[in-house]
């Protein structure tokens, strides 16, 4: 069979044969909470938010792990469910640091937004809290256990995505914890540092260390806000408040795998660059240049106006001098030594039109084919 | 790619050869291993280093850098004599089976296994792990085009692919991962000396009059002189100037001491770039432009896909986007460019381009996945090439006897130097190594080197070593491990102030003109 | 029992348990003097016979076949033992456990309201002997079964026998083979459980050290019966002479080809390997045991897939139980139809536990289904010692539930020890008197399984970590009058959502304390009271002046130096310095010291 049918809350759906039930529920707009789960991965089970009332089942289901069978009648919410899952929230609250107001996840962190769904303030299960040291040993990933809620999906992307495997839990019950082995700093284990971790990490846990103390693009949280409020995707409230710049999609500019970027600009700044989920060829992953090798643009290295040579050094000009005299230069060698004479190098970093304009300058404006880019090298 | 990206997965074996692909495609890298680790696919690992993805093979196949050919040949060998090719395909699709089935019955795993130094088992099993997938993609990379037999090698490529009928299915096909962002655009777009947009070629006169019409001037017939040619002829004063937008030969060029003396000896010289490189420090205009996050534009990764680049920060200073400086420079040249913002250039590829036809950044825009050729606006694209016919019909069979490399061992330069790239930095480090975190993580390029090796030369782990070939030399902390090969080492290209460039050598391939960077002649001392 | 042409036979029970008690010792001095001969004897080593409360122990065999038992042997003791009933054949009445000839005399009424299918073996034959096994029809069943039974067969006879998994939760062995056996694939793996965790369960320890070929032939049968050609133990690393004694049992199985390739002579492939735990409670629990086979850390993974469809490897696997497949070999030979006669109707055959806590005579007990659980800890175990009173036994170890003196009437049958809250379990049997409080044990086995907790999901290892805050809130006398609703409502929630069983069972010793022991909660919080004398913060400790003799015994424990007195006068405790460690009600000889 390849196609099944299952009942969701009343409502019957069709979905390919081998689909979990969250899957299906997701697929059809029906809301099932989870932590512990990243489309990227395969699903785990832990956090148990997802569990879920299946007909006939002896015990409660978790939805991102059981796959549907047809005829399946599912219960993805009932008094029950929603007592259960508050309860996991107040006992994931109560070993959490109650930071929010300094914590830069906030406003994107799914344990928030979690507590807000199920109105938590404060656990009603208060007691010991974790007090870990915060690993920041690199330069990149920083690591606050205190805030780790145990989902597993960094240990789990860095083992199923990137094939690596530098974190796994160590100690057992209350103590359990990720960590690298022998609580190594990253850069000795064979860490490639891709940031897939930071990327699944549903809480402020694991963070992309370059970006810390920037703060986080003001409107976004706004933007999450008003979404919520008005029932609209990111999408069309950000077209709808014009605010296309908060958080710019664009390619990456470094191998030819063409995964697409999320820049997060503040004051003309790229504070942090992520990867769209399950978009493109990086389905949300990226690599160590990717994510963090982004500092360049904002460089203070950058050419800033032309330069001219005088003897051994540059002088800075205006570009109407520089133009004029790269016309110049450029159209006396043309009626001198002919067009052939002049060669242009257009790149393979620019974008298609910008390389389609200097082949047609050079084979138009100047009259030669002797454009090329470093295609071969 | 004749594939996609995302049907890698999909394979039942992949034979990877001449691509450190984690490092150099980290992303593409992932899909591999997600194909290995999840959906149970066969990898075939063919490279003369120990890659990642080492780890991941069924098989490693550690042949000596520019012996491919030899290797898939074979391969082809093992798959004909034990009948596992695909009758059906070859028959259907293909012409010239006899000439390379009597060219590679020669190539004997024995015979092979005393080119390649792999064992002869070896290449029998991986032919038969290959063949025997319902699906295989080859994915290759520069490890194979970056020889004076790159071509051949291509060629050897599509015929396996063609002779187990692994083309024109998801999961299947000849895949080359291209290196940079935008090197498969920069060739779609026109930006090489023998062809206009979309490979039509310049000396074709119809082809030639529909872009005179279409940019109202008159056009020359005579195919351009190619990157390296360009160098040649500096070097002998027949270009006399240049204009180099974005790139850094001074880096990325072979036998940088042969480049440099080109870019001296020119009239003039423009380089157009978002720093000051090595090749701009050369240069007697130097113009800032604008980096990928401040314009709009496209580019077209790998697997043909078009995808929109968006304008994120404002420029700094007065730095510029591309288009703008030089349409600047054509105005003053007396040719003026319509002036038009990304989209309309955009519009004006897609009319005189067919295989863009149907792209504009208004449906890039909608959030519409195209991979080209996509000749009108209706048509979704086109993900998979080759599912019916190929581009000239039947695919051809072209064989290919295996011709050792140009520059080969000998007593005064006992080893083969091979060059490369590394997971941290990106080409000639333009970017990468602005990036303090980077550069942290990854200071300086290492030497590659084997323990039998560091022993002979007396090169330490950890210690500079001086590296030379007939071309220069240079210095640079050696790495002593059993990762590569006796007889070979290794040399990353990204470091200024270790250039892997001054080593290698200037000799092209004679079709693709590309130079042959994976296998020079060098020796090592101690510094 | 031979006794090879010697008039007696000396067998030593040296499992762990005597060793620990002392039999090293003995078995040297036994051993020199069989060397050094001039005693008509054979020497020889058993597994652990089951006497925990007397141990070391020694058997006398003589040459009739009739026995007797010494318990609490030294090596000292042994030169007496061999001049009087070696040499003089004089039974020394004084040390005697129990005599084959007046079985039920003494302390033998232990073995003898005993039924023994499991440990038929154990302390009868030397395990380190495959010779012996053979001896008494060891590896007929493997041999039977493989000549002359399909697997189907086999699988209907152990489904006849009505055997149901012994690990705990008593799912029906046959049922379960018949999965594995249907499961589409060619290679499929078997597992043996020997991953023992409870706090005072040692029958897998037991049976491994005392008769490991009865499990290795109980896997030649499994294996057979579903088609897995490879089997492993897992066994905890903890385990050092099991683990010893396995090996042994291996490599002679291989010698003589009833493991490997074509065993007994016949077309079918079977190997057994041994996989070390690190003595991780969880990875008793089947899924996160595979995953721990894998390499991988213990710990559970949501089911279904269950592992007789997609198991170790992905495989489809069986998971067994040491005491399910030690039966095994006994089914097949006698018949499923003769395992069935004993037992009640939907729980057949015997059922091995660990006498232990406050129970007189701790040790190995194996007693027919139907028994209640007063003609085990009474009539096996001896009851509670000497002066105290029965309060409550804990059935099943940290996942079971604790069962007052007025449940003792309960049957041991699967269904209706569920019915009152506890589980059979593996057979952990924790006798409580009423010097145990009942809050601080439910604390205790909650602080167990929040240690072994792997993690993983959050009720588990948050909730069971905010239920045991509680507990020792309530034992430290700062209970709040709500902690007992608190308790039940996140007991209700753990059990609902935990992954595992560890996690869906942890809360069990809470909740049937609170069920039967509720007002010893209620005590603890509202009136500040431990009337077990247990909970430091909760009693006062003082001398009974009528009863102490000044001995000073106390005083000199006493780390506080709250206790003064003058010699053989009635001592004082100054109840202001003392902080309630009880050193000093463990060392008073006179039991003068009372907490309250």
């Amino acid at each position: 069979m390849d196609q099944i049918k299952v009942e969701i809350d009343g409502s019957e759906f069709t979905a390919p044969a081998g689909s979990t039930i969250l899957e299906i529920a997701r697929a059809n707009g029906v809301y099932i909470p989870t932590l512990c789960y990243d489309p990227r991965l395969t699903p785990y089970g832990a956090c148990r938010l997802c569990l879920v009332e299946v007909e006939g089942a002896r015990a409660l289901l978790p939805s991102c792990y059981a796959r549907a069978e047809d005829g399946m009648k599912i219960q993805t919410t009932n008094e029950k469910l929603e007592r259960i899952r508050k309860t996991l929230v107040e006992l994931l609250v109560s070993d959490h640091p109650m930071e929010c107001m300094g914590c830069e996840k906030s406003g994107r962190c799914e344990l928030q937004e979690l507590a807000q769904r199920y109105d938590i303030t404060e656990s009603g299960y208060a007691g010991e809290k974790h007090e870990y040291i915060e690993f920041s040993e690199n330069p990149f990933v920083t690591r606050d256990y205190n805030k780790c809620i145990m989902c597993g999906r960094c240990i789990r992307i860095c083992r199923e995505v990137q094939g690596v495997g530098v974190y796994d839990f160590v100690n057992r019950g209350f103590e359990a914890v990720p960590g690298t082995p022998f609580e190594r700093p990253m850069q000795e284990t064979p860490c490639e540092f891709c940031g897939q971790c930071i990327s699944t990490c549903p809480t402020g846990a694991i963070k992309a260390r370059p970006y810390e103390g920037d703060g986080r693009v003001a409107a976004r949280d706004i933007l999450r806000n008003a979404c919520a409020y008005f029932h609209m995707s990111e999408e069309e409230m950000t077209k709808a408040l014009g605010l296309e710049e908060w958080k710019v999609r664009t390619t990456c500019a470094y191998c030819g795998c063409g995964c697409q970027l999320d820049l997060h600009v503040i004051d003309n700044r790229i504070v942090e660059v992520t990867s769209p989920l399950m978009e493109g060829a990086g389905q949300g992953n990226l690599c160590v240049k990717g994510r963090f090798g982004y500092d360049f643009v904002g460089s203070r290295e950058r050419l800033t106006r032309p330069l001219i040579r005088k003897g051994k050094k540059f002088v800075e000009t205006d570009w109407d001098t520089a133009l004029d005299l790269v016309a110049k230069k450029l159209g006396g060698t043309k009626k001198k030594s002919g067009a052939d004479s002049i060669a242009v190098l257009a790149s393979a970093r620019i974008t298609n039109e910008e390389n389609y304009l200097i082949q047609k300058f050079a084979r138009a404006g100047i009259g030669t084919n002797n454009v090329d880019h470093c295609a071969r090298l | 790619m004749t594939n996609t990206i995302d049907d890698l997965e999909t394979a039942g074996a992949i034979l990877v050869i001449g691509s450190n692909t984690t490092e150099a495609h980290p992303i593409i890298g992932l899909r591999i291993k997600k194909a290995v680790m999840r959906n149970d696919c066969r990898l075939i690992v063919a490279e003369p280093k120990h890659i990642r993805l080492c780890y991941y093979a069924d098989r490693w196949l550690q042949h000596k850098p520019g012996t491919d050919v030899a290797l898939l040949n074979g391969l082809m060998n093992v798959i004909i004599e034990e009948d596992l090719y695909d009758h059906e395909f070859v028959a259907e699709r293909t012409e010239g089976f006899e000439e390379l089935a009597e060219l590679v019955k020669e190539y004997t795993p024995e015979k092979v296994s005393g080119i390649t130094g792999v064992a002869a088992d070896d290449i029998r099993e991986a032919a038969r792990t290959f063949a025997a997938a319902d699906n295989a993609a080859i994915c290759y990379a520069m490890g194979i085009t970056q020889h004076t037999t790159g071509t051949d090698n291509v060629v050897s490529v599509a015929n396996l692919s063609m002779l187990t009928g692994n083309v024109g299915r998801p999961g299947t096909g000849v895949n080359p991962l291209r290196g940079q962002n935008n090197v498969q655009g920069a060739c779609d777009v026109g930006a090489l000396p023998n062809v206009y947009t979309g490979y039509q070629s310049v000396t074709d006169p119809d082809i030639r009059k529909k872009f005179e019409e279409a940019w109202g001037v008159a056009l020359p017939g005579k195919p351009g002189l190619t990157a390296t040619e360009m160098m040649d002829a500096a070097a002998k004063g027949d270009i006399k100037a240049m204009y180099i937008v974005g790139e850094n030969p001074m880096l990325s060029d072979p036998n940088l001491k042969h480049a440099g003396e080109a870019l001296e000896k020119l009239d003039f010289l423009v380089v157009q770039d978002i720093f000051l490189t090595e090749t701009a420090e050369l240069a007697d205009v130097i113009l800032p432009s604008a980096s990928f996050a401040e314009k709009e534009g496209t580019f077209t990764n790998t697997d043909r896909r078009v995808q929109r680049v968006r304008k994120a920060v404002e420029s700094p200073g007065e730095a510029k986007p591309d288009a703008w400086i030089v349409s600047e420079i054509s105005k003053r040249m007396g040719y003026e460019m319509p002036s038009l913002e990304p989209a309309e250039v955009m519009d004006e590829i897609a009319q005189v381009t067919p295989q863009y036809g149907g792209i504009s950044h208004a449906r890039l825009d909608e959030g519409v996945t195209i991979h080209w050729p996509c000749p009108d606006s209706e048509s979704p694209g086109t993900p998979i090439l080759h599912t019916k016919y190929f581009t000239r019909g039947k695919g051809w069979f072209c064989p290919v006897p295996y011709v050792e490399p140009a520059e080969r061992p000998d007593e005064e330069y006992p080893l083969v130097l091979t060059t490369g790239r590394v997971l941290w930095q990106y080409h000639t480090g333009t970017m990468t190594r602005k990036s303090e975190g980077i550069n942290e993580l990854d200071p300086h390029g290492k030497v590659w080197i084997s323990p039998a090796d560091a022993e002979r030369y007396g090169v330490e782990n950890g210690v500079t070593a001086v590296v030379s070939t007939r071309r220069g030399d240079i210095e640079i902390e050696a790495m002593v491990t059993p990762r590569i090969q006796e007889g070979v080492i290794f040399v990353p290209f990204h470091y200024a102030e270790s250039p892997a460039n001054v080593l290698t050598n200037n000799v092209v391939d004679p079709v693709s003109k590309v130079p042959e960077y994976k296998v020079s002649a060098a020796k090592v001392k101690p510094a | 029992m031979g006794t090879s042409g010697h008039r007696y036979k000396v067998v030593l029970g040296y499992g762990t348990c005597g060793i620990a008690a002392g039999a090293t010792g003995v078995r040297d001095a036994l051993e020199e003097a069989e060397k050094a001969g001039g005693y008509d004897m054979d020497f020889d080593i058993a597994g652990c016979m089951g006497y925990c409360f007397i141990e070391p122990v020694v058997e006398v065999f003589d040459s009739e076949g009739g026995s007797v038992i010494y318990g609490d042997m030294t090596a000292k003791k042994v030169a007496q033992l061999l001049d009087e009933h070696i040499k003089s054949g004089k039974v020394i009445e004084d040390w005697v456990v129990r005599k084959s000839d007046q079985p039920e005399a003494g302390e033998g009424d232990f073995l003898a309201n005993q039924h023994r299918v499991v440990l038929r073996n154990c302390g009868k034959i030397n395990p380190e002997s495959i010779e012996e096994y053979i001896e008494i029809g060891g590896y007929e069943a493997a041999k039977k079964a493989l000549a002359t039974m399909s697997p189907d067969e086999v699988i209907e006879e152990v489904s006849a026998a009505g055997i149901r998994g012994r690990g705990g939760a008593g799912f029906p062995t046959g049922t379960k083979w018949g999965f594995a056996r249907k499961s589409p694939g060619d290679i499929k793996y078997l597992i043996c459980n020997a991953d023992e965790g409870d706090p005072g369960a040692f029958m897998d320890r037991s049976v491994l050290e005392g008769d490991p070929h009865t499990v290795i032939e109980g896997m030649i049968l499994a294996g057979y019966a579903i088609g897995a050609r490879q089997g492993y133990i897992y066994c905890r690393a903890e385990y050092p002479l099991a683990l010893k004694r396995l090996d042994i049992a291996l490599e002679e199985c291989h010698r003589r080809g009833f493991l490997g390739e074509g065993i007994f002579g016949s077309d079918w492939d079977f190997d057994i390997r041994i996989k070390k735990g690190a003595g991780a409670f969880v990875c008793g629990e089947e899924t996160a045991m595979m995953a721990s086979i894998e390499g991988k850390r213990g710990m559970p993974n949501p089911r279904p897939p269950f592992p007789a469809n997609q198991g170790l490897w992905g495989k489809p696997t069986n998971i067994n139980n040491v005491e399910t497949l030690a039966a095994i070999p006994w089914i097949i030979a006698n018949g499923g139809a003769e395992y069935a006669k004993t037992g009640t109707e939907k729980s057949k055959g015997t059922k091995v536990f660990c006498l232990a806590g406050k129970v007189r005579r701790s040790g190995l007990a194996e007693v027919p289904m139907g028994y209640t659980l007063r003609q085990v800890i009474f009539d096996v175990g001896g009851g509670v010692q000497a002066g105290k009173e029965f309060k409550a036994v804990q059935m099943g170890g940290p996942s079971g539930g604790c069962l007052p003196a007025a449940l003792l009437d309960t049957l041991v049958d699967y269904d209706a020890i569920i019915a009152t809250g506890a589980i059979m379990g593996s057979g952990g049997m924790i006798v409580a008197d009423d010097r145990t409080c009942m809050v601080d044990l439910a604390r205790y086995f909650l602080s167990f399984t929040q240690e072994e907790s792997c993690g993983k999901c959050t009720p588990c290892r948050i909730g069971t970590k905010r239920m045991l805050e509680i507990l020792e809130r309530i034992c430290e006398g700062r209970g709040e009058p709500d902690d007992i609703d608190k308790l039940d409502e996140l007991a209700a929630d753990i059990k609902a959502a935990s992954l595992c069983a560890l996690g869906g069972t942890a809360p069990n010793p809470v909740l049937t304390t609170l069920k039967y022991f509720r007002n010893e909660y209620e005590d603890h919080i509202l009136n500040h009271k431990c009337t077990a004398g247990v909970c430091p913060a909760l009693i006062t400790l003082h001398i009974d002046p009528e009863t102490c003799i000044g001995c000073g015994a106390c005083v000199k424990v006493c780390p506080t130096e709250a206790i003064t007195g003058e010699k053989k006068q009635p001592h004082v405790i100054d109840v202001e310095a003392c902080i309630r460690c009880k050193m000093c009600l463990s060392r008073c000889p006179e039991d003068s010291i009372i907490a309250e």
